[in-house]
């Protein structure tokens, strides 16, 4: 049994070797290195350009403004493409820009020998500009007079949607005796992902072929998107993604693709290379989006939820990219988490703004719903005086939930379980009770979130995959998926399964990381926590058709039916489990044989229709220094039901991972903007991603159920560690000190600000 | 790859004054820590560097027989940090410096580049100002001593001309013995963090423990340079080590300090630091002291 053991990474050796390849080690030394030339506005249009001067600095190749670029809008998200028009991602860019919508936009590029001059004569570059107000959020934007960004979306909205669930209305609800409600605003910022590996590519011709190397999650989509770009058949495009250095979704874009392959095009094909710096990468690729809401709750004091309210702005910033399916995405968790028993209104815009380009990042959306859903949760409780663990029993999903809109089914459920395993391991009844009624300065407390994730994005868009596996001669099978290995582990769960459905052990396994559109099966690439659940099925159902082939084989050999064959442990068996005959013996047989020579291989796509919910939660316990607004988290403790675990190695440090991304989340990241909407903090010192001493013992529980629509019993596992870390510690600083704050991160100056208007900290104002 | 244009290793220090001299746009370089950040951002075109990274006159510490101190600026952070000299009498010194960035910029970075950087967050100003550290200051004409409660000129500023090495940072006996001392850096996180407040608290007690017979309070970030509290100090001498002792001095200083508002942090915050960590130095410092509070 391969599956279901915590077997090493077959990628371990490698990495930390640095025998893994990764773009920067396979482009040419020859290549030229592009330097992109960034607007210093945030919203206007470029007037003109002027690039004498960086054309005449010795070294300088070529450079090219968003005066010469073809006129082409392409989109940019990594979505299935669509053959159904309404259906297609929002094209709202060209190769470079005049119409300017972000600061940083890209508005003209450089080309030279090497790196030092690129940047040199980029600074070189001088435009002139027809200036426009920034636009910071939603609101702004959305207001009459606001500039419009993009002529195809008069008043910025891209899109809102509604929806009202329930026989009732929420005044209904408010009016039942007794009812209490809540009502408030809560906000999330933008965060980035910090992906250790930067956006890097190389692209080159031979002949008409443009070869794009690229640091991607999503080869065969980057391939759609850079033919879409320069007009181009898209089987002229060959993506080759090499190992990466972590993409969180931010690499579920197509960054600089286009533009690297546009640049050799017009170079004669010469190597060319983007790789942007780290400032770069934070200030202008994508980030995390950012959220307003409006919402509120009615509850009865026996704890039942009767009613809530929902009305979200997410900021897209100025370019489309993944547009409405996060603020969608957001929408949903809100629902599907808990029972309103009279209604639930909801409504989401998803709105153009001069901030940076918001696109996909671990938990497409889930993490911001999941804040507001759990921060509402713990304030209803806490107005109705109910403790927050048993008003989220008594609400909650329950087992075979169906989603009333896209039918996504709870398959399998063990919610109630997760909570009950969290409340004994953090030993919850009893912290509560310990820490009823605190006075002094320093304070404690625990607080939890659930969640419910969704495994893949079927029904909402297409879900497809293939597998590619050959046998050779020496009884070894080398697989192809058109899955990706982002760091996550891919490679060596899909080499368990693929070891698992052959009947073969692990070692005789070679699965090739790299995928090569040329060459590899499709695959739509590395997300939405799909890729165990509808790739591992392309894998096992390619692993089976290729053992019924050996199998047909070693009959022959063997001269018996095939029927009552099997292969185990690298061996053909009959139904007693008697070794016939060696599988390398079958292999050599089939491709050196006089008489019956065939080739051994298999490939099969499977086409997913369906899903499920995969669920979790997390336990936090903090302790609080008011008089200094910092929070120090003692204990964190992530539950998930991810169906059956692969590799619960694997699974465990995923989880770890998603959980580091969630501290820093709910403590101290945010992309910071002055009033023009220029990144102030895109840098590592200044944006602050949690160090190891910032980070507590990372405690991880799994519930494991067995989902029949997954080829292993898996589920979603991914995305969602990431998602419930937030709003547990920000219910445990409720907890703690009885103060609610509504928005992330939970900053020592935002706090103090908090605790000194809820009179924690005595004395007066510094003013 | 970095716009570096020129790059001389200075022999020694009269070498390296020398080379100074001779190149107007010559800069010093010692751990780099600094002037590389500032290169790779195109601060400095076409650098020419002069480095002093490793000259073993301006590294390490020592005690002269009078017992003054003298520091090398070149020493990095983590050597002066695993310094006996300083393990042993200015403590406090080597825990401010082990708080700097994280291990590579400490084994990298020098304690004289955190000086004459200028900047107010410096992890050993608070320390150092404190002391009252002597700045011996070298050029081709010659030396002087600036006490670095004059160094500082404004943010990023400070009295160093571009051709002047800084070869000593003494502390003199009378700056040190019998002080107990005390620092805080309050970050965003705990390592890899430019200040938010530095503050550095040294006391000396009487005889019986239980009075306050100097204070020197120091702090980073608080103004534009950093800053000494004169007042606040002078007001605690000769009064009862107390709890209503340290409320008093933590008000007292806000009187003094002047910090500003930015994206980074609000004065009203920094105030609120400022007065709550000094509260807390103070006591730790008393404690280090030998006195109950």
């Amino acid at each position: 049994m391969a599956v279901g053991q915590s077997v090493p990474r077959v990628d371990a050796y490698a990495k930390v070797t640095g025998q893994a390849q990764y773009v920067g080690d396979l482009e040419p030394k020859t290549a030229y290195f592009a330097k992109i030339v960034r607007s210093t506005i945030a919203n206007g249009r470029v007037t003109s350009i002027e690039t004498g001067e960086a054309r005449a600095l010795p070294g300088v190749i070529a450079v090219f403004t968003c005066f010469d670029v073809p006129d082409i809008q392409f989109p940019t998200a990594g979505h299935p493409w669509s053959t159904v028009p309404s259906h297609q991602d929002i094209c709202d860019r060209r190769l470079l820009n005049a119409r300017v919508r972000v600061w940083g936009d890209e508005i003209a590029v450089v080309v030279a020998r090497d790196r030092l001059t690129a940047e040199r004569a980029a600074g070189l570059v001088r435009a002139e500009y027809e200036t426009y107000p920034a636009l910071s959020t939603p609101a702004e934007a959305m207001a009459e007079g606001a500039p419009c960004l993009h002529d195809e979306k008069p008043g910025n909205v891209i899109a809102h949607t509604s929806f009202h669930l329930g026989d009732g209305s929420f005044a209904d609800a408010a009016a039942q005796p007794g009812a209490v409600t809540v009502e408030a605003d809560y906000a999330v910022p933008a965060v980035q992902h910090c992906h250790l590996e930067l956006v890097h590519a190389c692209a080159w011709m031979e002949h008409e072929k443009i070869t794009v190397v690229s640091s991607t999650q999503i080869p065969h989509i980057v391939r759609r998107v850079v033919g879409q770009a320069l007009g181009i058949p898209w089987s002229r495009v060959r993506v080759i993604k090499p190992y990466i250095g972590g993409g969180f979704g931010n690499k579920q874009d197509v960054l600089v693709e286009p533009l690297t392959a546009w640049l050799t095009t017009k170079l004669g094909g010469h190597p060319v290379k983007i790789e942007l710096t780290r400032e770069e990468v934070l200030g202008c690729t994508r980030t995390r989006h950012a959220f307003d809401w409006h919402v509120s709750a009615a509850a009865l004091p026996d704890g039942t939820l009767l009613a809530r309210t929902y009305r979200a702005y997410s900021n897209q910033g100025g370019y489309a990219s993944h547009a409405h399916a996060i603020a969608a995405n957001a929408a949903n968790v809100f629902k599907q988490c808990y029972r309103d028993r009279v209604s639930l209104d909801s409504e989401s815009y998803t709105v153009y703004t001069n901030r940076p380009t918001a696109g996909a990042m671990r938990g497409y959306g889930i993490p911001q719903g999941c804040f507001v859903t759990e921060a509402l949760t713990d304030d209803i409780a806490y107005a109705i005086g109910m403790d927050p663990l048993q008003f989220r029993l008594k609400n909650c999903v329950q087992a075979g939930y169906v989603d009333p809109h896209n039918g996504i089914t709870m398959h399998t459920y063990a919610l109630d379980q997760v909570i009950e395993a969290g409340r004994r391991a953090i030993g919850w009844d009893e912290k509560r009770a310990a820490y009823a009624g605190q006075t002094g300065p320093v304070r404690r407390g625990v607080g939890m979130a659930l969640f419910t994730y969704k495994t893949g994005v079927y029904p909402i868009s297409l879900e497809t995959a293939a597998c590619r596996m050959t046998l050779h001669e020496d009884g070894r099978v080398s697989v192809q998926m058109g899955a990706t290995e982002i760091g996550q582990g891919a490679d060596t769960v899909f080499s368990q399964m693929a070891a698992e459905a052959l009947g073969v052990t692990l070692d005789r396994i070679d699965l090739c990381s790299t995928q090569d559109t040329d060459v590899s099966p499709f695959d739509t690439g590395a997300y939405a926590s799909r890729q165990t659940y509808v790739s591992g099925m392309a894998c096992k159902k390619t692993g089976e058709s290729l053992k019924r082939k050996i199998l047909d084989y070693a009959a022959r050999m063997l001269n018996r039916p095939a029927d009552g064959l099997d292969l185990r442990e690298n061996r053909i068996v009959d139904e007693t489990g008697a070794a016939l005959l060696p599988l390398e013996d079958a292999a050599m047989e089939a491709c050196y044989s006089l008489t019956d020579s065939t080739h051994l291989s298999a490939e099969e796509s499977y086409h997913c229709t369906d899903n499920t919910f995969a669920t979790g939660a997390c336990f936090a316990e903090i302790e609080v220094d008011l008089p200094l607004g910092r929070i120090k988290v003692l204990r964190l403790i992530n539950v998930h039901d991810s169906g059956r675990l692969i590799n619960p190695a694997l699974a465990k440090a995923q989880v770890q991972g998603g959980m580091s991304m969630g501290l820093g989340y709910a403590l101290s990241e945010e992309l910071l903007f002055d009033e023009n909407c220029r990144p102030l903090n895109a840098n590592l010192l200044d944006y602050k991603l949690p160090t190891a001493p910032d980070t507590p013992r990372l405690e991880t529980i799994f519930i494991e159920t067995d989902d029949p629509t997954a080829p292993y019993g898996n589920k979603a596992l991914g995305e969602p560690p990431a998602i419930p870390v937030a709003p547990a510690i920000r219910n445990a600083l409720l907890n703690a000190t009885g103060v609610a704050v509504h928005s992330l991160p939970l900053t020592p100056q935002k706090l103090i600000e908090h605790f000194r208007a809820a009179g924690l900290l005595g004395g007066a104002s510094h003013v | 790859m970095f716009d570096i244009q020129r790059f001389t290793a200075a022999s020694d220090a009269a070498d390296a004054v020398r080379l100074l001299r001779e190149d107007p746009d010559a800069v010093l370089i010692a751990g780099g820590t600094d002037v590389l950040i500032r290169i790779r951002e195109g601060k400095l075109p076409d650098a020419h560097l002069v480095s002093i990274h490793g000259l073993p006159e301006l590294t390490g510490v020592r005690r002269t027989p009078d017992g003054t101190i003298v520091i090398g600026p070149a020493t990095p952070f983590a050597v002066l940090a695993a310094d006996p000299i300083i393990q042993t009498c200015l403590p406090f010194l080597g825990e401010a410096v082990s708080r700097v960035g994280g291990p590579q910029t400490r084994e990298a970075g020098t304690v004289g580049g955190n000086l004459v950087n200028g900047a107010t967050s410096a992890d050993s100003a608070p320390s150092l100002c404190a002391l009252n550290a002597q700045l011996v200051l070298r050029s081709a004409d010659g030396t002087r001593t600036v006490p670095i409660t004059a160094f500082y000129t404004g943010p990023g500023r400070t009295v160093r001309r571009r051709d002047e090495l800084l070869t000593e940072i003494r502390i003199l006996p009378e700056d040190y013995a019998g002080f107990a001392g005390e620092t805080v850096k309050y970050g965003k996180r705990a390592a890899m963090e430019i200040a938010t407040l530095g503050c550095a608290v040294m006391v000396r007690l009487s005889d019986d423990k239980r009075t306050v017979r100097a204070l020197r309070l120091a702090y980073g970030v608080a103004a534009p340079t950093p800053i000494r509290c004169p007042q606040a100090e002078a007001a605690a001498v000769g009064k009862p080590v107390s709890t209503a002792l340290a409320d008093e001095i933590a008000h007292a200083v806000l009187d003094e300090v002047n910090p500003r508002s930015s994206w980074r942090a609000s004065r009203e915050f920094r105030l609120q630091l400022i007065e709550e960590l000094t509260r807390r130095a103070f006591r730790a410092a008393v404690i280090r002291a030998g006195g109950a509070i």
